[in-house]
C-alpha cells in the first residue's frame, strides 16, 4: 500500500505556540519518500530504444522531492507555520478531537469491509450504518435499526438487481 | 459551422423522453445530495457514480451533467441558509446570502442565486459551445512535450495558486502523485509500490481514492469534531424577487459570467479567484455599498454566476485536452475513463455524438434546474434538517457501496479506509485535497507523455521542451513559482527606478 496509516499525535492542540503534532507530517512525509525510493531501486534496471527512460526515475525523482519537502516543511514548522483545520457546517474546531467517536466510525467500517463477502451487503450495510449512527451519539436505537435496514434493504435491491450493480448476497443468498 | 449541426444532432437525442427522464433524475439527485450540509459538488459525483454502473455511456453521462449542476445549485442553497459552505467555491456566496437569509431576505437570495446560476450557466455553456472546437483544434496539433508542459502547469497551479499555504499544497500533490504510481508501469510492465499485493497490480482507482479521501475523510474528521448543538437552518419560502431585486441582479449576473468563464477554462483554473474578483467588483460599483456585509444581493448574484460560469468553462480544457482542474472535473475524468473513454481532441472526431449529447445536455440540465428550484426550495431546505448521525452514518454507507461497487473487491474497503485516514489527517493538518486528487488522476499520464517525449529525442533531455507551445507554458510556470519573489522585490527595483530617473 502506498500510503500509510498516519497517527496524529494530536496531544497538543492548544492554538498557542507551534503545531507540534506537525512533525508527524514530516516523519510521515520522509518514511514515504524512502519507502517510495527503496521500492523503485528493487525494480530492475530496464531501459529499451523504445523507453529510454524506464519505470525507475520517476518514483526516484518523487521520493526526492518527499525528501526535500519533508525538509521544508520541518523549517516551516519550527518557524511556527500551521495550516488551519478544515472547518464545516458540523464542525466544531473549539472541541479536541473526539477518538472514542473516531474508533467507534472506524470499527463500524472495519466490520463492514471484513463482513461484506461472507454475510452480504445487507446486513454487513446495516451494520454499518447502525454502527456509525450510534458512534456519532443517536441513540434512538430502535429507529436506527429500522433505518439501517430499510436503506440496505433499498440500496441492494435496486443497485445489485435493478441495476445490476456488484453487491454480494452472502448468508441471505436464496432468500432476498 | 460543423459544431452547431453536432449540437443540434446532440439536442435531438437529450430531447427523447426517456433521456429527459435519465437528465431529470440526474438533477433531482444532484440537488438532494449537493444540498446536505458537508457534502460538495465533487463528493456528490463521486457518490453518486453508482448510479451510472450499468448504463450505456450516453445515458450515463447526460446523467453526470444532471448532478454536476445539481450538486452546485445544492450547494448554493447549503451556503445561503447554513453559512459555513461546503466547498471554497460558495464562500463568497455565504458571506452575503447568509446575511441576506438572516435578514429575512432568504427567498430573494435564492431566487438570485437560481436565475443567476440559469444565466451564467446557459451563457457559459453557449461559450462552451463556441470555444471548445478551437481549443480542440489547437490540442490537435500539439504532441507530447506540449501535453506534459501543460501537466505541469496544472499541477503547479493546482498546489502552489489555489490555497492558503504553496507548501501544503505541494505536500498534497506528492502525496497523490505517489498514489497515482502503484500498480503495473504501463510501458514495461514492471510493479511499482504494490507490495505483491496482487488487488493493487492494477493501481488504486481514482474513484475510490476521491470517495476515500471526500466522502470518508470527512466523515471521520466531521466525527472527531461533530458539533453537538443542533444547528439553526433558516426557514425560507418559495424563493421570488421583486423589480428591485431584478434591477440589481442582473448586471452582476452578466459580470460574473465574464469573470467565470475565462477563469474556469484556463489550464489554472479554479471557482475561488473569479468568485472572489466578482464580489469585489461588485462591490466597488454597487450604488448600495453599505448594504455589503449586512446582505447585499449583488454580493449573491454575482459571485454565484461566475461559479456556474466556471464550472461551464472548466468543462473545456477538460473535454478538449483531458486536464482537469477542479476536483469536480477529475472525479468526471475517472468516471469517464471508466468507460474506457480518453478526453481529449480526438474524442471530438471517434464520439462527437456522445460529447455533443453531454453538451447538449447541460443546458437541459440547466433549465430544469431553474425549473425545479424555484417550487423545490422550501423541500430542499427541509434537507438541512436531517440528523447528523443519519446524515454521516448514510455518506459512509453510500461511500462503501460505491467504492466497492467498482471492482467487488473487500480490498478495496480496506483502501477506503486507509485513504480516510489520510484524508482526515490532511483536514487536521489543512492540507488542501484538490491537488492530491489531480495528482492521481493527471500523475500517470504526465509520466506517460514525459516518457514518449523522451523516447521521441532518443533520451535527451531536451525533448521536453519541444516547440513553442511548451516554452511559453514554461514560461507561465515560471512566472508562477516567482511570483511571490517578484511580488517582494519589484516595488524596491521599482523604487531604486524612480529616484535614478529623476537624478
Amino acid at each position: 500500500m502506498s500510503v500509510q496509516t498516519r497517527e496524529p499525535e494530536a496531544a497538543d492542540e492548544k492554538p498557542k505556540g507551534g503545531d507540534r503534532a506537525q512533525y508527524g507530517v514530516c516523519a510521515f512525509l520522509v518514511l514515504l519518500g524512502v519507502m517510495v525510493i527503496v521500492d523503485a531501486m528493487r525494480i530492475s534496471h530496464f531501459a529499451s530504444s523504445n523507453d529510454p527512460v524506464g519505470p525507475r526515475p520517476v518514483p526516484i525523482i518523487l521520493g526526492v522531492l518527499l525528501l526535500i519537502t519533508a525538509a521544508v516543511y520541518t523549517v516551516d514548522v519550527t518557524r511556527g507555520g500551521r495550516g488551519e483545520p478544515e472547518s464545516g457546517e458540523d464542525i466544531d474546531l473549539t472541541s479536541r478531537i473526539d477518538w472514542r467517536t473516531v474508533l467507534l466510525v472506524i470499527a463500524a467500517f472495519a466490520v463492514n469491509a471484513v463482513l461484506i463477502e461472507w454475510a452480504g451487503w445487507v446486513i454487513s450495510g446495516t451494520l454499518l450504518f447502525w454502527g456509525t449512527a450510534f458512534a456519532l451519539g443517536s441513540r434512538h436505537h430502535f429507529r436506527n435499526l429500522a433505518v439501517a435496514v430499510s436503506l440496505s434493504l433499498i440500496t441492494f435491491y435496486s443497485f445489485a438487481i435493478g441495476l445490476g450493480v456488484n453487491l454480494p448476497a452472502g448468508l441471505l443468498q436464496g432468500i432476498l | 459551422m460543423d459544431s452547431v449541426a453536432h449540437l443540434l444532432d446532440g439536442f435531438a437525442a437529450v430531447l427523447a423522453p426517456s433521456t429527459l427522464l435519465v437528465a431529470l433524475i440526474g438533477v433531482i439527485a444532484g440537488t438532494a445530495v449537493g444540498v446536505l450540509p458537508g457534502i460538495g459538488p465533487a463528493m456528490t459525483v463521486a457518490l453518486l457514480l453508482p448510479l451510472t454502473y450499468g448504463m450505456e455511456p450516453t445515458q450515463a453521462f447526460i446523467l453526470f451533467a444532471g448532478i454536476y449542476y445539481g450538486g452546485m445549485y445544492g450547494g448554493s442553497t447549503t451556503s445561503i441558509l447554513l453559512n459555513t459552505p461546503g466547498e471554497s467555491a460558495s464562500v463568497v456566496t455565504a458571506i452575503e446570502g447568509n446575511k441576506m437569509a438572516k435578514a429575512g431576505r432568504a427567498a430573494q437570495a435564492l431566487a438570485t442565486a437560481a436565475i443567476g446560476s440559469f444565466v451564467a450557466g446557459t451563457l457559459a455553456n453557449v461559450l462552451l459551445v463556441l470555444v471548445t472546437p478551437v481549443v480542440v483544434s489547437f490540442a490537435i496539433s500539439l504532441g507530447a512535450p506540449d501535453y506534459f508542459a501543460l501537466m505541469m502547469l496544472a499541477f503547479v497551479a493546482v498546489s502552489a495558486v489555489l490555497g492558503a499555504s504553496r507548501l501544503r499544497g505541494i505536500t498534497s500533490l506528492l502525496l497523490g502523485l505517489v498514489i497515482g504510481l502503484v500498480g503495473i508501469d504501463s510501458v514495461t510492465g514492471q510493479r511499482r509500490l504494490t507490495f505483491d499485493i496482487p488487488q493493487l497490480a492494477d493501481g488504486i482507482d481514482v474513484i475510490v481514492v476521491a470517495v476515500g479521501i471526500f466522502a470518508v475523510g470527512e466523515a471521520l474528521w466531521t466525527a472527531a469534531h461533530l458539533r453537538r448543538s443542533k444547528p439553526t437552518v433558516i426557514p425560507v419560502g418559495r424563493p421570488w424577487m421583486g423589480a428591485q431585486d431584478w434591477k440589481r441582479s442582473w448586471r452582476p449576473w452578466l459580470r460574473g459570467t465574464a469573470f467565470g468563464f475565462p477563469f474556469g477554462a484556463l489550464p489554472a483554473g479554479g471557482a475561488e479567484l473569479p468568485t472572489f474578483l466578482s464580489y469585489v467588483t461588485e462591490k466597488r460599483l454597487s450604488k448600495h455599498r453599505e448594504e455589503f456585509g449586512k446582505g447585499a444581493i449583488e454580493g449573491v448574484a454575482g459571485p454565484e454566476a461566475a461559479n456556474n460560469a466556471s464550472a461551464a468553462g472548466t468543462l473545456v480544457p477538460m473535454l478538449a485536452i483531458g486536464l482537469p482542474t477542479t476536483a469536480t472535473a477529475a472525479v468526471m475524468l475517472a468516471a469517464f475513463e471508466s468507460y474506457g473513454i480518453q478526453p481529449g481532441p480526438l474524442l471530438f472526431e471517434r464520439q462527437p455524438t456522445l460529447v455533443w449529447t453531454l453538451i447538449a445536455s447541460l443546458f437541459v440540465g440547466n433549465l430544469m434546474l431553474l425549473v425545479l428550484n424555484l417550487p423545490l426550495a422550501p423541500t430542499w431546505a427541509k434537507l438541512l434538517q436531517i440528523p447528523r448521525p443519519y446524515l454521516y452514518a448514510g455518506i459512509l454507507f453510500f461511500a462503501s457501496m460505491g467504492a466497492y461497487a467498482v471492482n467487488a473487491q473487500p480490498m478495496d474497503l480496506a483502501l477506503l479506509l486507509v485513504l480516510g485516514l489520510l484524508g482526515f489527517g490532511m483536514r487536521r493538518f489543512g492540507l488542501p485535497v484538490l491537488p492530491l486528487i489531480v495528482g492521481v488522476i493527471l500523475g500517470p499520464r504526465a509520466e506517460q507523455q514525459g516518457r514518449r517525449s523522451l523516447q521521441l529525442s532518443g533520451g535527451e533531455l531536451s525533448g521536453l521542451i519541444g516547440g513553442p507551445v511548451a516554452l511559453t507554458v514554461y514560461a507561465a510556470i515560471a512566472l508562477i513559482l516567482l511570483w511571490p519573489l517578484l511580488r517582494r522585490f519589484a516595488p524596491r527595483l521599482l523604487r531604486r527606478d524612480t529616484p535614478a530617473r529623476t537624478g
